[in-house]
């Protein structure tokens, strides 16, 4: 505990390096994934090809992904950051589709109806109403990312995941503490925050 | 670079040998701790709105924690080595098991079991006959994601001494021998997506003929 | 039958209690129907005649026996249950539905087998296309018969039945009701009914218990509550066309006489024809006389007839 307080610097850096990893995987996902979501939700053939093929992916071990990934790009950042996207994309994506396709049918045709384009439609109609559970989506993605970006330290990436390890290697207990509880707070409080955010959305459609 | 993988591996049998049994070894009973204690949790649970709410609710903590975390936190408390390993595990297949056993539980229309009360069930023949069987395909569901979390979580476990495919992983990293690497990552994934695919199989064999 | 006494249940949260001082007596074989509007209590009462839920006050006795005194599983084998949705165990087959009680008591195997079969047939529907069927394969109605023949497995001496063709579109309904009807003919049950349709309750009741806020409004054969009901409740609640109902209750050959000076051309009614379908014949065709074939020739049936039937003799 006194060492936390007297090097809470180390941890704030560490810290903020996990954050950022994470947020860039976040980022790329969901601009890969909603396009995605978008075309699945309407077509079942895609549907099943993306949820299959990200599917597949995500039961991909996590260090042995990362490890596949070395010989293709090496170390460091950017081996986490793809690992981190093609895990994060079975969720984004069926979140997506399963929101657009929860848009109720009449609302969509009282678009259509009234003569709004098809991406008019989509940004103004479906994506806010499918927002709540997009959202879901995002919180189960952010939790992956966090989780990986931690195991990712052991590839050179930075993050939270550099406290554990070195902690591990010099038997030095205050360091794991510092490090893993810290990733589970964060985990913990994007979770929090990001299910806060769902129900507000999903509380302002219902009024 | 595969086939220098392969060299690798044929020539050292029995450590491969070894580190898979362990890994399968160590899956295997994390994932059937893991059940034994969150099942009958869960069944208790679905029914008491004040259990279940304390039970789901940490479970969904439990859910969210970097498995990496759950392992490391373990250490200083109870060293290295395979039991450490294995209670981590553990802990790390609890959530969707008890997660999926409520919602499955939950998810029986109450008219059945208002009908089969009303017939003069006793409870435990109600959960035995009627509940059990209309839940275990989504309790299923739960073990199938388990088994992959927990597949995943015993390659993290050779760092704290656990043993299994991580390490052929961590020593391929750590001397950028890519032969010794790939000896480690392709066997787990190939083990990940076996494990999926039969928990899949067996899920749909279990759902009751009658609602397929 | 079946003695309530006094019987009260009130509801933890709720200022005014589920059922009050409930007191009703209900004779072997007979249809007793429990209707009222929502909240009444009439399935609260249903539901506590098996312990589904537990009384507050009051006693309960089937055969002379309290319930309240028996294990209430043991009590529920040997009453026939019958909710509006069936609760139809989807992983079974319809045999393995139907033989959910005998297996509860312990028959053997064969019995069983034969009993599915036997009220399979009984509900109409042929057992050997529909005994190794899953109840998703069955259409609203099919669910229901099946879940009468449920019911009826172990023979049961009553049964309690909470809107049970609810759910149901009109037509399937009517021809359910008429078939639960006849089955009742032969079998010999105690029914506890429940419906809010007084439609429903004037057709199958032998007795209808109307109920209010808890309490027991009425309770008496249908044509006495539509020819003297208690209240002006009741009065509103079957219906202002009352004395058409009651015209429904009664066959016209009750009332007709031998075949008089009719005038030619006279409309003519079936035998099973009630007095309701007489009227409204003599207003369609501007007649003031029908006749009926009966397989011992003619009858008729006068204007003057049906309002004795409903008011009296005149004079």
């Amino acid at each position: 505990m006194s060492w936390f307080l007297r090097n809470y610097d180390q941890v704030a850096v560490a810290l903020g390096q996990h954050v950022v990893i994470a947020l860039t995987a976040l980022a790329i996902a969901f601009v890969i994934a909603l396009p995605v979501g978008v075309v699945a939700a309407r077509r079942e053939r895609v549907y099943a090809v993306a949820i299959a093929v990200s599917g597949f992916l995500y039961t991909i071990p996590t260090l042995a992904f990362l490890a596949l990934l070395i010989p293709l790009v090496g170390l460091g950042r950017t081996n986490v950051i793809i690992a981190m996207v093609a895990f994060s994309l079975v969720a984004l994506i069926r979140n997506v589709a399963a929101g657009i396709r929860g848009v109720p049918a009449d609302v969509v045709d009282a678009a259509r109806g009234m003569g709004m384009s098809d991406s008019q439609r989509l940004l103004r109609v479906e994506l806010p109403l499918a927002a709540p559970v997009v959202v879901a989506g995002l919180r189960v993605a952010a939790v992956t990312v966090i989780s990986v970006t931690v195991v990712g330290a052991y590839v050179n990436a930075g993050g939270l995941g550099t406290l554990i390890f070195n902690g591990i290697a010099g038997d030095h207990a205050a360091k794991i503490w510092s490090g893993a509880i810290t990733a589970c707070a964060l985990a913990i409080g994007v979770d929090t925050a990001l299910a806060f955010v769902e129900r507000q959305l999903a509380r302002a459609q219902r009024a | 670079m595969l086939i220098e993988a392969w060299r690798y591996l044929l020539a050292h049998p029995a450590q491969f040998a070894v580190a898979l049994g362990v890994h399968v070894t160590l899956s295997a009973a994390a994932l059937a701790i893991g059940a034994a204690i969150a099942i009958p949790v869960g069944l208790y649970a679905a029914r008491r709105p004040g259990v279940a709410f304390a039970a789901v609710n940490a479970a969904n903590v439990g859910r969210t924690l970097p498995s990496l975390a759950v392992l490391a936190l373990v250490m200083p408390l109870l060293g290295t080595g395979f039991a450490p390993s294995l209670f981590a595990l553990s802990l790390l297949a609890l959530p969707p098991i008890l997660l999926n056993t409520v919602a499955g539980i939950r998810g029986i229309d109450p008219d059945i079991i208002d009908a089969a009360r009303g017939m003069g069930m006793t409870p435990r023949g109600v959960l035995g006959k009627i509940e059990w069987p209309l839940a275990l395909p989504v309790i299923f569901a739960g073990l199938r994601t388990a088994a992959i979390q927990v597949v995943s979580g015993a390659v993290l476990a050779a760092f704290i001494g656990g043993g299994g495919l991580g390490d052929f992983i961590t020593a391929g990293i750590a001397m950028m021998a890519i032969p010794q690497l790939l000896v480690g990552a392709i066997p787990v994934t190939l083990l990940a997506l076996g494990a999926d695919f039969g928990f899949g199989v067996l899920q749909q064999r279990l759902t009751p003929r009658g609602m397929r | 039958m079946i003695e309530i006494e006094h019987l009260g249940k009130r509801f933890p949260g709720s200022d005014a209690p589920a059922v009050d001082d409930l007191t009703i007596s209900i004779g072997d074989g007979e249809i007793c129907v429990l209707i009222g509007p929502s909240g009444c209590g009439k399935t609260t009462t249903m539901r506590m005649i098996n312990r589904m839920i537990e009384p507050d006050v009051g006693t309960i006795c089937i055969a002379g026996r309290d319930v309240t005194r028996i294990d209430p599983v043991k009590l529920r084998r040997s009453v026939g249950y019958v909710i509006q949705q069936v609760g139809l165990f989807p992983h079974m087959t319809i045999a393995e539905n139907i033989a959910t009680v005998p297996h509860l008591l312990g028959w053997d195997a064969s019995r069983i087998a034969r009993r599915a079969d036997e009220l399979l047939a009984r509900v109409d529907m042929d057992p050997a296309r529909y005994r190794d069927r899953y109840p998703r394969e069955l259409s609203g109605g099919q669910k229901q018969r099946v879940g009468v023949a449920r019911a009826l497995a172990a023979d049961p001496p009553v049964m309690l039945m909470d809107e049970p063709f609810g759910a149901l579109d009109p037509i399937t309904r009517a021809s359910l009701q008429d078939e639960f009807l006849r089955l009742l003919y032969e079998l010999r049950k105690t029914i506890v009914f429940v419906t809010h349709d007084i439609d429903e309750a004037l057709k199958m009741g032998t007795r209808i218990a109307i109920m209010r806020a808890g309490r027991l409004v009425q309770f008496d054969r249908p044509e006495a509550i539509l020819a003297h009901p208690a209240d002006s409740f009741v009065e509103a609640f079957v219906g202002g066309d009352r004395a058409l109902k009651r015209l429904a209750l009664m066959p016209a050959v009750d009332h007709a006489t031998g075949a008089l000076g009719v005038a030619p051309g006279a409309p003519r009614l079936p035998v099973t024809a009630s007095l309701r379908d007489a009227l409204s014949t003599l207003l369609a065709t501007d007649r003031d006389a029908a006749l009926i074939d009966t397989d011992r020739g003619e009858a008729t049936i006068t204007l003057g007839a049906i309002r004795e039937a409903l008011n009296g003799a005149r004079h």
